[in-house]
């Protein structure tokens, strides 16, 4: 496949070798002549010095043959321009750009770019799960079903415990799929299933009903 | 009319001030409380500091009850950002933006965005005044 990079930053660099084994063509575009020279010295000639986000620069490097472009500058609005260009003036089939503020990943979709990646929130996820006071952490996001996959923890004395499964009022478009608990197999959760205190609660969800979600099996 | 401008350079302060001056609710936006010494002494709009590609400031700016938005920062990308922002999430019935490059004005011009670009209609001027 030939990619095409927008940004030589680290998030570029590093991708870029790796796609480079993978055996793809890349080609990184990067304003800053330093870096182009540092990367080029290193991987051989596959940095080009220009803006990505500009059309002449993109038609020069045969942006029409390229089969994805991915935007991984430190600014959204750059990788977003980069996306629309590549998209709508030179018809490539996946864009995929990064974004800072996680908010943008909405908008993003809606002016046409195909696949956002946050960093932010990855980096926040990440966090959320190592923060054992923290009841709910994301594990997976299905993006294309508008669905999340979550992990809840039952806390000590929480007023759940005890309970049944049939007793939790779960809400709509919630389901939980495994039971997690101390020095046991895990379980598929019945609707005669007993929680315990501690017990890790594997569960499919929406965004819109993750905290009643969190409420009905923790009671916080 | 209400209008919110985002960048508070030479023609944003001063389109901002003659709105102003003809009775226009105006608020416009900078990312640097500097910017605002270029509004005229007499502006009784608002001035805001924030981003304009910001969704927050923007709602802080009034945009869900704005007219029109106006994007005139000296970034290209930060411009047709903030005007996809405001036409598409916001659903102001004007959003126009300055794009200096030309081929880039030329693509939102095609993708529905009110882009002109000060490079192509500043040269075309020049010309006329020389050639005619």
């Amino acid at each position: 496949m030939y990619i095409i990079i927008v940004g030589g930053g680290r998030v570029g660099y590093y991708l870029t070798k790796a796609l480079l084994d993978e055996g793809h063509e890349v080609l990184i575009v990067e304003k800053n002549a330093t870096i182009c020279e540092t990367i080029d010295d290193e991987m051989g000639s596959v940095c080009f010095r220009g803006d990505g986000c500009e059309a002449a620069t993109l038609a020069e490097i045969g942006t029409g043959r390229a089969d994805m472009l991915i935007a991984v500058t430190g600014d959204d609005e750059d990788n977003l321009v980069a996306c629309q260009v590549a998209k709508h003036k030179f018809n490539v089939p996946r864009t995929i750009a990064r974004v800072r503020n996680p908010r943008n990943e909405t908008l993003f979709g809606k002016l046409g770019v195909d696949v956002t990646v946050s960093s932010t929130n990855i980096i926040l996820e990440h966090i959320e799960e190592e923060v054992p006071t923290h009841p709910l952490t994301h594990l997976l996001t299905i993006r294309d079903r508008g669905l999340e996959i979550v992990e809840i923890k039952i806390p000590i004395g929480s007023t759940k415990v005890g309970k049944t499964v049939r007793e939790f009022s779960l809400p709509k478009g919630s389901t939980l799929f495994l039971l997690l608990r101390k020095q046991q197999k895990p379980i598929i959760p019945k609707a005669n299933t007993i929680l315990q205190a501690e017990d890790r609660i594997i569960a499919v969800t929406t965004p819109e009903s993750e905290e009643a979600l969190r409420t009905a099996l923790t009671g916080i | 009319m209400k209008v919110v401008i985002m960048g508070c350079g030479r023609v944003g302060a001063q389109l901002a001030s003659l709105l102003d001056r003809e009775g226009h609710k105006v608020t416009i936006l900078d990312t640097d409380a500097y910017s605002f010494r270029r509004l005229s002494s007499d502006f009784n709009g608002t001035a805001l500091l924030g981003n304009g590609i910001d969704q927050e400031a923007l709602k802080r700016a009034g945009i869900e009850e704005a007219d029109a938005f106006l994007a005139l920062t000296q970034g290209d990308n930060r411009n047709v950002m903030a005007a996809q922002i405001a036409k598409h999430l916001f659903n102001v019935p004007r959003a126009i933006c300055r794009i200096y490059d030309p081929l880039r004005q030329e693509l939102y011009s095609t993708l529905k965005l009110e882009a002109f670009s000060p490079t192509t209609i500043f040269a075309q001027m020049l010309k006329e005044k020389l050639i005619g």
